[in-house]
Order: structure tokens, then C-alpha cells, then sequence
């Protein structure tokens, strides 16, 4: 489908940015899921502390997430300009660039690039856009096995699973479980392997050293692309991403357009904010950069794909565009109250938690994940903890209010929540009105339990699908007031 | 390669969708680079004397699991000797530019003659120079400079000796990247490899060297108060 100005989101049919359901129905089940939550609650309780202490080192923090708003904005508005310096860097270095304009081009185009080199199998670093376009499946379809070489990518591969969190993706499982998954699945694993996340992490170096020393293609995503000298960056912390990077003869390395940065000097902002963010490490363990071949060093040929994927159709959107400004780190997620009950999978899409919740439906139109706007309690503690100040809640309300108006233009009639302000403005406009409708709400009583409501009588049924309603109270205000002063001012 | 087709289609799109928010000007993709608006009111270089310095790089670096070893440049190889020794490692890769006199007693040096990974594998360890160090994060980046070698050299063994000189290192990421080349490939190292993934339980060494012991080399003066 296509939004503002004609331009195509993400296509139907192809990777991983819609939910088989919506919110309200997926969370009550991740709700029901103690095990879920109790893993949630304990993972983002460390990261939020461990973030908190390593943000409040440093002095400058506020000037480093000024600095990161204001560069990503600037690239935003001059994105064209950077894409084609991005390019031309990265050509000059004896890399090749690709464009893509949705998932199933950008599959397409490597798919052909490993098939050409007669690889078949690949590595792959860590990557949620080449989740986003469900490459794996593409490559399986024409025959090619791509190894997931991050641990917790590991373990949803292995487990036929859906990622959680953006950093931990494996967040959901615990050490129980991967262990069974490991044994079920590695056919290399010892069968007296313990649970212990030692003796986890070890089955899983060894189960992947033969692929990452016999790799001759290995497949990457990007954290920062810098245009002014065609350099590529990942952030990683096993090892799995230098590996990938290194090893293989041949690199394709799959960016969203949103990820190329202006100048070498913008990653002292980003180099900073990241880790931070992200890990709440001073530093992740290892950053590679490189620019395009180097002779004698790492891959011979390098491919470079530059997504577009829906990522136009939320430019296009001025205040939606901000989501495009997100490192992937994932501080929002830690600090959600509602990520933190629901975990990921709840959201339906790769990018879960407030981002996610408004950068999925500016990537498919809104109409495709028309709940994710609401998934939210606009509470505000995601924008504070973003490190490129993305003003979060303001634009889940936006996309709210683009879903009621695209809701009413698509059916040529009032959406539900058109007709009730249309109503209550009638009703407030007569005293006499006003007075009626506010004792009849009374009835409303019979409906609470203990002060709620959790599910009213359609069409009101819509809005407490996802809240409960509070119980009317016992009098109106005005009545309260007559009865205390008698009518007297 | 994609035909133009694909290349066309995206660039018009994001002009279609900047549109009048654009200020008038050339058009994105033109020639003129745009000015930088970004507010650049972070630190750009730090206040910390040299041998702060050098103490804050080696607080850091052992706070992410390392061995960091101090000692002036007459006293390296008695360094090296020591690290060598306490790890057990006995074939070593090391470097063409790395510009050691030799190895201690007991240590074979494996010259990288475009080992093969298979062959990485087998060795110990390796030892390797450094581009520049990051004292506030605790970073070591490699710029593959013959001191170093290829990306692969420091990365497939198993053990990480690195040698940090004191001029090397800077007080903050602004710094280092200042003293970087990006056109060479670049790694930049905080910690050995690690893993999270479980339970948010910390595994040190994953796939990376799972052992990352540092030297730092002080000049000579060093560590001689009063003289």
C-alpha cells in the first residue's frame, strides 16, 4: 500500500514488521506468561541499572544527545546528499553499492551475490534488518543455510523462535530451555551438557568455530555508515561480528538508509552514545570499521545494500521522521512499563517496545499495525532515556491521530471516536444536556467492579478492550456541590 | 549491481517525501555539502596529566577482565615473559613490523606467512602493538599497522597480548578518533569477548580471544620518582 505523497510502504507477504494479531491480544497472552515476566523484569531492571550508572559518568551527556538529535535531523533533511557521498566513498574504495526499495529486492540482491560465489552456507552478524526482511527464509528458498553466529540468535534459530529485545533477543528463555534447545537441535553438542550459561555459551563456540573458519560469505548489518569517508560500523560484544567480518572472502553488509551519518567526527557522538545506551558498558567489547576492500585484510569483495523498505514513506511523514533517527539501542524497551509486562513478541514486529510501537506502523502504514500506537501509557520515561532525544509519546499520539483520520478517509464515514466527540460536544453545549447525561452515566455503576470497569457494551466496548474504564462515581460534581453549599456559589 | 532503476526510484522518493520541508537550495544529492548544524558542545579532549592517564586506561582495562601489566620500555621482554609464561603459551603469532628482538626462552614465534584460519587456530596467542588506547573507556584500537597485522591475527587465537606505549593513549573517544585513519580497517577492543545472553549473566570469552591481557609501556623515566 502506499501513504502521504504515494510513497510505497513496506510490502505485504515478506519479513517480519507485522503481528499475526493485534497488541491488546497478544500482550493479554505474554501477561498470562510468568516465566516471560519474570525473566523480563530481571533483565531490564540490570540494564536499566547499569545504564543509569555509566550515562551519570560521563559530564557531558546532555551535549552528546543534543549533538546525536541534531546530526540525525541534519542527515534526515540531506539524506539524498549523504546516500549518493555514502556511495561514491564506498565505490571508490573497490566496494559495490545495491539499492533496494523493499524487502523482496533487497533479498533478491543477496541472494544472487552468495549464489554467485557457489556458497552454500553463510555467516551472519547479528542484524534485525535482515530479520525485518526475513532474508534467512529467502536464503533457505534457494537453498542457502545462514548460520546465526550471535548467542541468543543462536537460540532463536535453533528454537524456530521470534526475537524479543532488540540487544537480547533471547531474553524470554532461560537457561532451561536452551539447553534443551541445544541438545534437541546441535547435532555436534555433548550430551551431558550442563545449564549453566559457562557451559551454554561454550557449547555454542564450538558449535559455530568450524562454520566461521570455513565461511567464505558473511553477512552484516550496520550501526553507522559514514559518508564522508565510506566507512562501515558494528558494535558487537562476542566476537561473532569480527568473525563474520573477517573471515569470509566475501562481505554483504544490509543497511537501512536511515543508518548513514555525515562526517567521521559525528561517530564521537554516536561511539559514546551507543555503548551506553545500549549494554550499559563504558564500551561494547568489539567495533569493527572498515572502508570498503582492503588489500591483504578481510574480505576481497565487498556489497554493500541500501534499504529502503517503507523508510521513504515515514520520511515523508514530518513528524514521524524522528523514528528514523533510532540507534537500535534499546533503552526505551528497558525503561517501559509496558514492554517490561509484555516483553517483545506482544508487539509483532522485529522492532518492539516504544520505538517499535511507532516505527513499525510508519514503515507498513499505519492500517497494518493500528494498534501499536496505543500501546503505550505515554508515561515519558522513553523519551528521557533515548539517546538521540526521539520525543517518543508525541509521536505515538501523531500516529494516532493519523489512524483515526486515515480510518474515517478509507470508510468515507466518521471513525468512532469522530461520533463521540461529535456527541459530547452536543451534550456540552446545553447545561440542561450536560446535567442529564451525568446522572444517566450513574448507571454506568452496575457495570464496576471494585472501582472498574474492564469491559464495556459496544461501541464503547473499542476502548476497553486495552484499559479498563473507571466506575462512574455515587454523585455527579454538581450534585455533590448542591448538597454541601445548598446551591450557593 | 542494480540497474539505475532501483537507485532512481529511492533517491526520487526521498525528495518526494522532503519536499517543501527542504529550505531552498540544492537539491538533496547535489553538490554542495550541507553545513553541519549539529551543536558540538561535548568534550573534545580531556584534562588528565599523563600518568592519571595511564592509571584510569589500566583501572578501566581490568575492570572489563584483563591483566594489565605495567613496566618500562627496558623491562618489556621480562613483561612479555611473564604474560607468556602464566598463560602457558608457546607458539605465538607475531607480526612483521612488531619490532621485538626476540621472544623469551621457550616461545616459538609464528611469522604470518597469510596463515590460514585452520592455522590461526593452532596457535597460542598473539602479540600485537596498538594504533591508539581510550583511558576513560578502557579501548584499545588496532589499525592493522605492521605492528599489528591483519584483522585475523588478533582475533582467531585464543590469547590477546597487547602492548600499549604511553603516547598512545588519549584521555576521550573524541580524541582517538581525531588520531585515527579511516581508511585503514579498524578494531577496537574493550575487554575480551563476552557474552550476555543468558539470563543477562556475563560469560567472559565467546569467539574472540577469550584471554586479553595488556602492557603498558612508560618511558624510561617512569616509575623513577626523584631522579
Amino acid at each position: 500500500m502506499t501513504t502521504f505523497l504515494g510513497i510505497p510502504t513496506a510490502p505485504r507477504g515478506v519479513g517480519h514488521l507485522r503481528g499475526d494479531e493485534p497488541f491488546p491480544v497478544a500482550a493479554r497472552k505474554a501477561l498470562a506468561n510468568t516465566q516471560l515476566r519474570r525473566n523480563l523484569g530481571k533483565a531490564t531492571a540490570t540494564i536499566r541499572a547499569k545504564r543509569a550508572a555509566v550515562v551519570a559518568e560521563l559530564p557531558d551527556w546532555e551535549e552528546l544527545r543534543e549533538a546525536g538529535r541534531a546530526i540525525k535531523a541534519h542527515t534526515m533533511r540531506n539524506l539524498g546528499h549523504y546516500l549518493t557521498e555514502l556511495e561514491s566513498q564506498v565505490t571508490a574504495r573497490g566496494g559495490t553499492v545495491h539499492w533496494a526499495r523493499d524487502a523482496i529486492e533487497a533479498n533478491r540482491i543477496v541472494t544472487d551475490l552468495v549464489r554467485a560465489t557457489g556458497a552454500a552456507e553463510v555467516v551472519k552478524v547479528k542484524s534485525i534488518v535482515t530479520d525485518e526482511i526475513g532474508l534467512n527464509d529467502a536464503l533457505a528458498q534457494a537453498g542457502i543455510h545462514a548460520y546465526e553466529t550471535d548467542l541468543a540468535e543462536l537460540i532463536v534459530q535453533l528454537g524456530k523462535d521470534r526475537p524479543s529485545h532488540i540487544l537480547v533477543p533471547a531474553i524470554h528463555r532461560n537457561r532451561a530451555e536452551i539447553r534443551d534447545i541445544f541438545l534437541r537441535e546441535m547435532s555436534d553438542v555433548d550430551p551431558g551438557l550442563t545449564d549453566t550459561p559457562a557451559a551454554l555459551t561454550e557449547a555454542a563456540r564450538l558449535h559455530l568455530r568450524r562454520a566461521f573458519l570455513s565461511a567464505r560469505v558473511g553477512i552484516s548489518g550496520a550501526n553507522f555508515a559514514v559518508a564522508e569517508t565510506g566507512t562501515l560500523v558494528v558494535l558487537e560484544s562476542e566476537g561473532n561480528g569480527r568473525m563474520c567480518l573477517t573471515l569470509p572472502d566475501t562481505l554483504i553488509t544490509v543497511m537501512g538508509i536511515e543508518k548513514v551519518v555525515p562526517a567521521w567526527r559525528d561517530l564521537d557522538v554516536f561511539m559514546q552514545l551507543l555503548p551506553r545506551s545500549s549494554t550499559g558498558e563504558r564500551m561494547n567489547p568489539y567495533t569493527s570499521m572498515w572502508t570498503g576492500v582492503t588489500p591483504g585484510d578481510g574480505p576481497q569483495s565487498f556489497h554493500l545494500v541500501l534499504l529502503d523498505n517503507g523508510r521513504t514513506a515515514a520520511l515523508a511523514d514530518e513528524t514521524g521522521r524522528q523514528a528514523l533517527h533510532c540507534i537500535r539501542c534499546s533503552a526505551c524497551l528497558n525503561v517501559c512499563p509496558v514492554y517490561e509486562r509484555t516483553g517483545g513478541h506482544a508487539y509483532g514486529s522485529v522492532y518492539p517496545g516504544p520505538i517499535g510501537a511507532v516505527l513499525s506502523p510508519l514503515l507498513t502504514g499505519v492500517e497494518d499495525n493500528a494498534s501499536l500506537p496505543y500501546a503505550s501509557s505515554l508515561c515519558g520515561a522513553c523519551y528521557d532515556a533515548c539517546p538521540v532525544k526521539i520525543d517518543i509519546p508525541s509521536l505515538l499520539v501523531h500516529l494516532r491521530a493519523r489512524h483515526v483520520e486515515e480510518t474515517a478517509r478509507a470508510h468515507r464515514m466518521a471513525s468512532p471516536e469522530a461520533v463521540t466527540m461529535a456527541a459530547a460536544s452536543w451534550v456540552m453545549a446545553s447545561p440542561a444536556r450536560w446535567a442529564a447525561a451525568q446522572s444517566a452515566s450513574r448507571l454506568g455503576r452496575v457495570l464496576g467492579r471494585g472501582g472498574r470497569i474492564r469491559r464495556l457494551p459496544p461501541p464503547l466496548s473499542a476502548w476497553t478492550a486495552a484499559r479498563d474504564a473507571p466506575a462512574p462515581p455515587r454523585h455527579t460534581f454538581r450534585e455533590w456541590w448542591r448538597k454541601e453549599r445548598g446551591g450557593r456559589p | 549491481m542494480t540497474g539505475p532503476a532501483a537507485r532512481d526510484e529511492v533517491l526520487g522518493r526521498i525528495r518526494t517525501a522532503l519536499g517543501s520541508s527542504v529550505p531552498a537550495g540544492p537539491a538533496p544529492g547535489g553538490h554542495a555539502p550541507p553545513a553541519d548544524p549539529a551543536p558540538r558542545a561535548y568534550r573534545t579532549s580531556g584534562d588528565l596529566g599523563a600518568g592519571l592517564l595511564l592509571d584510569l586506561l589500566a583501572e578501566r582495562l581490568r575492570d572489563y577482565g584483563c591483566t594489565v601489566r605495567r613496566t618500562a620500555h627496558g623491562e618489556l621482554m621480562t613483561a612479555i615473559g611473564e604474560a607468556l609464561g602464566q598463560r602457558g603459551a608457546r607458539r605465538i603469532v607475531v607480526p612483521p613490523g612488531l619490532g621485538l628482538t626476540g621472544l623469551p626462552a621457550g616461545t616459538e614465534a609464528v611469522a604470518d606467512d597469510g596463515l590460514s584460519p585452520a592455522a590461526l587456530d593452532g596457535v597460542d596467542g598473539v602479540i600485537t602493538g596498538a594504533a591508539v588506547a581510550i583511558a576513560e573507556t578502557g579501548t584499545i584500537v588496532l589499525d592493522g599497522s605492521p605492528d599489528q597485522g591483519r584483522r585475523a591475527l588478533s582475533l582467531v587465537p585464543d590469547y590477546h597480548l597487547c602492548l600499549v606505549r604511553a603516547h598512545q593513549v588519549v584521555g576521550l573517544v573524541p580524541e582517538a578518533l581525531a588520531r585515527l585513519d579511516p581508511g585503514r580497517p579498524l578494531t577496537w577492543i574493550s575487554g575480551p569477548s563476552a557474552t550476555s545472553d543468558i539470563e543477562l549473566d556475563r560469560v567472559q570469552g565467546v569467539h574472540g580471544p577469550r584471554t586479553l591481557d595488556v602492557i603498558l609501556v612508560e618511558p624510561e623515566q617512569a616509575g623513577q620518582p626523584g631522579t
